[in-house]
Parts: structure tokens; C-alpha cells; sequence
């Protein structure tokens, strides 16, 4: 198992449209079972990125395998290997959930006795295999997004291309399509590459690389990156506010506020602060809470935007989007 | 997960692999006809309002000059033909709707060639055209023209003939043009003068020099043409009606060959079949 070749390897990989440099030279690897996050502002270039490693779009430089073959001379092969979500849903709503993966299967050359047990199983994994026979112009976003997904796993690829899965979802749909990924992830051990701007979804993955105007900026585990940047942020609720800010100025030097009713301040490894609080604080705690740094810290910290800019920004994207669709547009 | 994981395997390509991919896109194009029912009759509209409106009515004009034959047997062989062509138009259109609607984008990552999803969507599409055509080809006993086996079979074959062609054209034009609309509009543009000047409507013998010119090198006059030879074989009707309304198609006084004609069909529409694989393989 372990002996396997990254599930993907980039070195250097650029891509120009014209003047414009999209992707400059970004390089990681990927090992196989990792679920692999790329995070960034709009326009940052991840479905660039991703585009080239499905085989979509030809870099202008460097080199990229997947699944231990390269995209631009081998392109057949990683088509073979890997499986895809786009960001815009590409089901025939005129099919039935099962005429879509049928469909999936032929062009895939998925042996047929294999057919029937395999997409069984996928579509009981999102739950969908009660309404097999309903035509998917009737779905729901999120069932829709839920069948895409278990198409992707149809023909058992090494590596799932998930381009911003959830987008557009709503709460909760979001969160039950991501238990269905991390399942099924877990199930096949299958690679999972995937972008999206929603912070909290990049807390599901393994590592994450946060790419802005072209570049990586940062990659690794959520929580190194977290560590990288800062310290835990704890929140007690006191008998007394003012004399606990005195004492905690005292005794470790740190500096505190009263935010919401609460004294608050900033900590490095703030879950062993806590003894250390009860012990010498010297004013009753009714309650504390030790939280750490999120990712939108993290994402500012390394992009210098906030992610509600960037989610703005995807907003005013997808309404874009939209219009488009409604006067006939292309992408 | 409660079971063990059913792993597939994605094989190479092979020949084998590519005719399942032309037969699947093919079927799809079969499944999504028959829940589309308001195609079938919308794109029916047309062509029987020519049949039986135009034909009915101008038939009070034309009693001498068709020489006891009604009208609309006359067009009847035309009506075949335009309403073959109208569907494979809408069949072609359905690959700019799976563009917009990302469906193409299914297919063109998939590990097949590019020119098996094409020639799997121009089948599909002459098809169902096909299937359409059937029923004009019913109403046959109408028009008095008679259900004769080889008649039918006939009559099918160049509306297979006739609905491929279309649809290749249909699909070379949506290679480059990705808009709805344009489509449509580019569709119309063509093909309603195309029908016009086919003479699926007239005889194209004493036409004016232009209107001659013209006829000649609409495509769909070859189309035209054998169909009405055939049906007219299969009517009763004095030599003379047959010399006034079935005249042939004639390049500078020589009578071309209903071989021949077939031929221009059907290597014109291998011909777009070819340019539109082309244009869908160079595509990203």
C-alpha cells in the first residue's frame, strides 16, 4: 500500500491565458487516501489548477502526475483514473438518477455484470437509491450534487476531483454531502482533491494549501497552519472582570478584554492554560472556554483578505453565473 | 460501509469500448425523445400545416396544372423530406443545450474518443428524426398515396439518409456556435430557404435562371428529388402529370442520376460528420 506513487505529484506548473498568469509554477504532491484542500480567494487560479490535473487544460509549464501518469502525455490514462465533480452541475435532468450512472458506466467501459452491484452501492452511500428511477430534473441542489458525487465514485477512481462541492448548498445539505465524501473516502481509501472557499469545509481535510494570485502560499494540516499563525483564544466568565484582568496582567503578563460579557485573550496552547487559571487567578470562574484560531485567521493571516470577501466574491460569481445561464451564456 | 466495496476497473481503450460509447450516447439521445413528448408534436406542426393547410388550399389554383393530381400528393414526398429535417435540426440543437447545461462536459472527460460521443450524437439524432418521420409516413393513405412494402421501406431509408446529413451539419454548426439562440436563429436562416428553394414545393424544371441556380445547389433538392421519384412510382397517374411534376434534377440538360444524388447526400453528411468530429477533438 504504502509503496504506491503519489496520487499526485506537481512540479512547477504554470498556466498563462495570454498576458494573464493564472497558476506560477505551484508544486506538492498528494499521497494516496490523503482528502487534499485547496483554498482561495476567487480567481486565485484553483480550478485552473484543478483543470489541468483532470486533464481539462494544458499547462503552459511544468509537469503534473496523476495517479502515476502525466496529464499532458498521458492524458487517456488519467481519465481512466480519476473522477470528477465540477462546480457546475453536469447531469442530464431528462434521465432517471440511474440513466445518468448507467450512461457514466457505458462511456467508462465499467464491466456490465458490475454494473448493478457498484452503482447500488454508491447511490446507497448518498442515499439516493430509493429514488433511482426519478428523473433528475426533479432533484433538489443537494441530491443532485449527492448523485454527482456518487457518479464520480461510479467507476472506482484513485483520485476524486471535487471543485468547490457544496457550493451554493445550503448549511446543513453541505454538511451531510461532506459525511457522504468522508464515507466514501474512507470506504475506498480513494484520494480526494478538492477546492472551496467555505472555511469550515476546509477543516474536513487532511492538508490544505492555500493558493492566492497564482501561488501556494501555505500547505499543511489545518491545524499546523492554525498553530502557525497564533494562539488559542480563551473566554472566561468571572465574579469579577476588572480584578481578573489585573491578575491576569500580574501573574502572566497577558493582555485581556471584557468582549460580550466575557474576559478575553489570547493564549499559546490555551487548553494547558486552564489549571494554571484555576489555580492562580484568584477570582471565581464561573466558565471558561478555550477556542482555537480558525482557518478565516489563518486565511487572512496569509492572503490578506477576509474570507467574507472572498465569499462576496464567489456570491457576485455565481450571480454571474447566473445571468449567464438565464441569457445563454457560456462559461 | 455494511458490505465489501465493489471495486471496477476502467479498462483501455479499445474498438469494442468505443462502439459501447457510440451506442450509449446514442440510446440516451432514444430516452430522452421519448420523454420529450412536446418535441414530437411541435416539430410536427410545421410540416402538416404545409401538408394540409397549403396543400389543401392551393389546391384550388392548381387543378390544370398538376394535372388531375391533387396537391398535396404532389408535396407529399417534400413534407417527407422537411419534416425529417426540422427534427434532426432540433436533434443537432440538443448538443448546445448539454453544453449549457454541462452534460457535454460529462462526455468529454470521459476516456473515449471524441469522435465516438459525435458520431453517437449524429446517429442519435438522425434517428429519432427517423422515428419522427414515421409518422408522416403514416398519413401516407391521406394523401392517396399507398402503403406499399417497398414504398415504406424506401421512403425510411431516405429519411435515415436525409436525418443524418442534417444532424451532422447541426453538430459541426455546434462545435463553433455555443449559444442557444445563435443556434436556432443560424438554423433558421439556413434551413427554411433551404426547404424553400429545394423544390419540395414546386417542380424544378422551367424555373427562372436564378431560382434554377439556386435549386441546384441546395443539398436538400437532392434529398427531395429520389423521394418524390419514389413516391410517384408508386401512384397512379398519366405520363404526362409524371413529366410536369416529377421532371428530375438536371445539371446543364443532363438528368443526374438518382445514384448520384443519393451519393451528394450522404458523402456531404459524412463530409460535416468529419469537420465536426474535428472541430470537437481540437476542442479543450
Amino acid at each position: 500500500m504504502d509503496q504506491l506513487p503519489p496520487a499526485i505529484a506537481v512540479e512547477e506548473l504554470r498556466k498563462s491565458f495570454g498576458e494573464l498568469e493564472a497558476v506560477r509554477g505551484v508544486s506538492f504532491t498528494v499521497d494516496t487516501g490523503e482528502v487534499f484542500g485547496f483554498l482561495g480567494p476567487n480567481g486565485a487560479g484553483k480550478t485552473t489548477t484543478i483543470n489541468m490535473l483532470c486533464t481539462l487544460a494544458r499547462p503552459t509549464a511544468g509537469t503534473a502526475r496523476v495517479a502515476g501518469h502525466d496529464v499532458v502525455g498521458e492524458r487517456d490514462a488519467v481519465r481512466r483514473h480519476i473522477g470528477l465533480v465540477f462546480q457546475d452541475p453536469t447531469l442530464d435532468g431528462y434521465l432517471t438518477a440511474e440513466q445518468n450512472l448507467r450512461l457514466h458506466a457505458g462511456l467508462y467501459g465499467v464491466q456490465r455484470d458490475l454494473i448493478e452491484p457498484r452503482m447500488r452501492q454508491v447511490l446507497e452511500m448518498v442515499g439516493l437509491w430509493e429514488r433511482k428511477d426519478t428523473v433528475v430534473a426533479t432533484f433538489s441542489g443537494g441530491m443532485r450534487r449527492r448523485l454527482e458525487i456518487a457518479r464520480g465514485f461510479l467507476h472506482s477512481p484513485r483520485v476524486l476531483f471535487l471543485d468547490e462541492p457544496t457550493i451554493g448548498l445550503d448549511p446543513q445539505t453541505r454538511s451531510s454531502i461532506w459525511r457522504y465524501i468522508r464515507e466514501l473516502q474512507e470506504a475506498e481509501n480513494i484520494t480526494i482533491f478538492m477546492t472551496t472557499h467555505y472555511m469550515d469545509e476546509a477543516e474536513f481535510c487532511d492538508r490544505i494549501a492555500i493558493m492566492d494570485h497564482g501561488e501556494i502560499v501555505a500547505l499543511d494540516a489545518p491545524e499546523s497552519l492554525k498553530a502557525q499563525i497564533g494562539r488559542d483564544r480563551v473566554r472566561i466568565e468571572t465574579g469579577d472582570d476588572a480584578a481578573a484582568i489585573a491578575a491576569l496582567d500580574e501573574q502572566w503578563g497577558v493582555d485581556a478584554q471584557v468582549i460580550d460579557g466575557a474576559v478575553s485573550f489570547q493564549i499559546e496552547e490555551g487548553e494547558a492554560f486552564v489549571p494554571q487559571l484555576f489555580d492562580r487567578l484568584g477570582v471565581a470562574i464561573r466558565s471558561v472556554s478555550v477556542s482555537r484560531p480558525t482557518l478565516d485567521d489563518v486565511f487572512m493571516s496569509f492572503t490578506g483578505t477576509t474570507i467574507r470577501d472572498a465569499e462576496e466574491s464567489a456570491a457576485s460569481h455565481r450571480n454571474r453565473m447566473a445571468m449567464r445561464a438565464m441569457s445563454g451564456g457560456r462559461r | 460501509m455494511s458490505t465489501e466495496v465493489i471495486r471496477v476497473h476502467v479498462p483501455g481503450r479499445s474498438a469494442r469500448g468505443e462502439l459501447r460509447a457510440i451506442a450509449i450516447v446514442w440510446r440516451r439521445e432514444l430516452i430522452r425523445f421519448r420523454s420529450d413528448r412536446l418535441r414530437i408534436v411541435t416539430t410536427l406542426v410545421q410540416p402538416l400545416l404545409f401538408l394540409f393547410v397549403l396543400g389543401s388550399g392551393l389546391q384550388q389554383l392548381s387543378q390544370a396544372s398538376t394535372h388531375g393530381v391533387d396537391l398535396k400528393t404532389f408535396i407529399y414526398p417534400g413534407i417527407l423530406c422537411i419534416s425529417v429535417m426540422f427534427t434532426a435540426m432540433f436533434s443537432a440543437a440538443s448538443i448546445v443545450w448539454d453544453r449549457e447545461f454541462g452534460f457535454l462536459r460529462e462526455m468529454m472527460v470521459a476516456p473515449v474518443r471524441r469522435s465516438s460521443i459525435v458520431i453517437g450524437k449524429v446517429l442519435g439524432g438522425a434517428t429519432v428524426a427517423g422515428l419522427q418521420g414515421l409518422i408522416v409516413v403514416a398519413l401516407a393513405g391521406a394523401v392517396d398515396v399507398p402503403y406499399a412494402p417497398t414504398l415504406i421501406v424506401g421512403i425510411i431509408l431516405l429519411q435515415l439518409l436525409l436525418a443524418f446529413t442534417v444532424t451532422a451539419f447541426g453538430v459541426m454548426a455546434a462545435a463553433r456556435i455555443k449559444q442557444m439562440q445563435s443556434f436556432m436563429g443560424l438554423m433558421q436562416m439556413i434551413v427554411v430557404p433551404m426547404f424553400f428553394i429545394s423544390g419540395a414545393l414546386f417542380p424544378v424544371q422551367n424555373l427562372p435562371a436564378w431560382l434554377t441556380v439556386l435549386n441546384r445547389l441546395d443539398p436538400l433538392t437532392y434529398a427531395v428529388d429520389p423521394m418524390r421519384r419514389l413516391v410517384f412510382d408508386h401512384i397512379d397517374i398519366s405520363a404526362a402529370a409524371r413529366a410536369a411534376l416529377d421532371p428530375g434534377v438536371t445539371w446543364f440538360g443532363w438528368r443526374v442520376p438518382t445514384a448520384l444524388e443519393i451519393a451528394i447526400v450522404l458523402l456531404l453528411g459524412l463530409a460535416m460528420l468529419g469537420i465536426a468530429i474535428w472541430e470537437f477533438s481540437a476542442s479543450d
